[in-house]
């Protein structure tokens, strides 16, 4: 039988068990990746039950939500978010967790130092308690966010109950036009399908735009699978894969380096294995792409207009009024030109080393706008570490943007990281959401060449 | 886990689509290391903003049920939207449809989500806006009804069923196999090149 990728990853982990009624199935983890926000009641429910961990050594944990991206950040001034990084530690210390805590050289967001770190692997199951968990498909791995009861099942089982997933085959064909990157091309896949367009699929990305894609442009567009609905979102590994994860410390060793590139490769999809949907858009046509709403398929081309209500399906009309009335948006506006007062790069979607190179090369021998507040967060140690060597820190600094520490930070606001109510930011990240940047808060997402050109100009224009 | 079985309470309309869980319990109420307390917190921004949200109205102030609109519960995996639903003390929400990590999430916790048809879910919306709709929830039958005698049934999956009826959490379940758990773990081992805490290099 011809298989997917998707099919065949899940069929290599689920298991088969006749007792359990309906379409639940046992589906075993291979990894898991843990952060302050969704461990602490995992951990408390399993010393309460007196549960064991099922296998310390298939986890790792990080600090990203809750923590400051200040230069002085070891002393967390916020009483509840001092307490719950406490508690991750205190739980990894006594259940002997691999915690990557501040300073250890690979802090970071935790879809950041997973692939860093070589543990997202090809093939793989691997889960987290963060929607955007996602992002690790790109190595072909089959990844995706849970809520914290299930990461305490991963905890005391190495398993999970899930049903089997319906699959769909999105190809990216074509070659992006200049100043066109993958940010745009997942947020128009969102604007085309709609926020639920892929509720209960895992989605396969292919097409020869994605096999021309980098990692970090292939972790860009899985992370914002979740954004459409999809349970998870992955790409076939291939030789762009195997190099990047070659001689990263939890890669495979030099002596099963063969063996794990030969077990890779038979991964990909069979030719002509079959999906429950497929899609396909042409990324030549596509141009630089900002949201105008509250959530990410409200999104235009930079060029294009805020839609009349009237023009949308009457399904969509309640969200799109609740959305002009809240960001202050008029229909038929034009996008382009909408004064900003503050601009981020960074977050799991956009805060990678080639991210950060992209918006530093529009704002090199530039300033940011009088105007506007910039930040730039790295998404780990290791990309702030590179960063510094290449001299992108200098660059964003001497056009006056803030280069902070890595975290989460502004994308979801759980620190002092936020845009202040009534304020509009343009930001690389992944939700618009009502109030997520902080309460009273408008997003505009868009890509980091976007973003860069947007500080500068102190309104939303695409970089040219 | 909290079982369910049957309910009849006050419905609360949300008429809104794609109310995201980021509307439900916002992301700075999650540095909270407790399951408790979020309630005071649900949907605080649509409270500030949408006068007529049932959160502001006392007539609904015994509400259990929540008729909402399609794709309720997207976006954000955080289990803390269900703890803030069951803690203001909601028990059912009835949508045309739901995101799949909310979903997940509320049948761990005994949170019951019930899919209708959106033309029954207009109707009742309808009904618990403009006066007061008593709505009767029966897993057991998977039935919901009203007072003045219709019914509409729904599916459920009959191992969710099972699970909520009685209480009884995945945990159990899992930990019960733990021995198929560990054979399928052993043959998979082969092909598993790391393990943390003993970097490769």
């Amino acid at each position: 039988m011809r298989r997917n990728i998707i099919e065949k990853i899940w069929d290599a982990h689920a298991i088969c068990n006749d007792e359990v009624a309906g379409d639940v199935e046992i589906l075993t983890i291979d990894f898991m990746l843990l952060h302050e926000v969704t461990s602490s009641q995992a951990f408390s429910l399993l010393k309460e039950r007196g549960i064991p961990l099922f296998d310390r050594t298939r986890m790792a944990a990080t600090v990203d939500h809750s923590i400051p991206t200040s230069r002085n950040r070891l002393i967390i001034v916020d009483d509840a978010a001092r307490l719950q990084v406490a508690s991750l530690r205190a739980h990894c210390e006594e259940f002997g967790v691999t915690l990557f805590d501040f300073d250890s050289g690979y802090q970071g967001i935790v879809h950041v130092i997973g692939p860093e770190l070589g543990l997202t692997q090809p093939g793989m199951t691997i889960v987290c308690g963060d929607s955007h968990t996602s992002t690790h498909g790109a190595f072909g791995a089959l990844a995706f966010g849970v809520g914290t009861s299930e990461v305490g099942h991963v905890m005391a089982t190495g398993a999970l109950l899930q049903a089997a997933p319906k699959t769909m085959k999105v190809s990216f064909e074509g070659a992006f036009k200049p100043g066109v990157t993958p940010k745009d091309a997942i947020l128009t896949l969102i604007a085309q399908i709609g926020i639920a367009g892929a509720n209960g699929h895992i989605i396969e990305y292919s097409g020869s735009a994605v096999k021309s894609m980098s990692m970090e442009e292939r972790m860009t567009i899985c992370n914002m699978s979740i954004e459409c609905g999809a349970r998870a979102g992955l790409i076939a590994p291939d030789e762009v894969t195997f190099a990047f994860l070659k001689g990263r410390p939890y890669a495979p060793s030099d002596s099963r380096w063969d063996e794990a590139v030969a077990l890779w490769r038979s991964l990909a999809s069979d030719e002509g294995a079959s999906y429950d949907r497929e899609l396909t858009i042409d990324v030549s046509e596509l141009s630089p792409m900002v949201t105008w709403g509250i959530n990410p398929e409200q999104a235009i081309s930079v060029y294009g207009t805020v839609p009349v209500v009237d023009s949308l399906p009457e399904t969509h009309k309640a969200v799109a009024r609740q959305a002009l009335s809240y960001t202050g948006l008029a229909e038929g506006d034009a996008i382009r030109g909408v004064k900003v007062e503050w601009a981020f790069i960074g977050s799991c979607t956009n805060g990678r080393i080639e991210d950060l190179r992209s918006a530093a090369e529009v704002l090199r021998g530039r300033r940011v706008h009088p105007d506007v507040t910039m930040y730039v967060v790295p998404g780990s140690e290791q990309v702030m570490a590179q960063a510094e060597r290449e001299g992108l820190r200098a660059i964003f600094e001497e056009a006056g943007a803030e280069f902070r520490m890595p975290g989460c930070s502004m994308c979801l606001g759980m620190n002092d990281d936020k845009v202040p109510s009534g304020r509009r930011c343009i930001s690389t990240s992944n939700r618009n959401f009502i109030g997520r940047q902080g309460a009273g808060s408008i997003t505009h997402l868009a890509s980091p060449l976007t973003v860069a050109a947007s500080a500068v100009a102190g309104c939303i224009v695409p970089w040219e | 886990m909290r079982a369910f079985t049957s309910i009849t309470a006050t419905a609360a309309p949300l008429p809104l689509k794609d109310v995201d869980t980021d509307m439900i319990i916002p992301a700075q109420h999650l540095t909270s290391i407790s399951r408790e307390g979020f309630g005071a917190h649900l949907f605080e921004r649509l409270r500030v903003r949408i006068p007529s949200l049932f959160l502001n109205q006392k007539r609904y102030s015994e509400a259990r049920i929540l008729i909402a609109d399609a794709n309720f519960g997207c976006g954000s995996s955080r289990e803390h939207a269900v703890w803030a639903l069951l803690d203001a003390a909601i028990r059912v929400v009835i949508a045309p449809s739901f995101a799949d990590i909310f979903s997940s999430n509320s049948s761990k916790n005994g949170l019951l989500l019930v899919v209708l048809e959106p033309t029954v879910i207009e109707r009742l919306m309808r009904e618990a806006t403009e006066g007061a709709l008593v709505i009767t929830v029966d897993l057991e039958s998977q039935a919901v009804s009203t007072s003045d005698g219709r019914a509409w049934s729904f599916g459920y999956d009959p191992f969710r069923k099972h699970c909520l009826l009685r209480g009884l959490d995945d945990m159990d379940y899992l930990r019960s196999r733990l021995p198929m758990i560990s054979a399928k773990k052993a043959e998979l081992e082969p092909y598993s090149f790391f393990r943390v805490g003993t970097p490769n290099r």
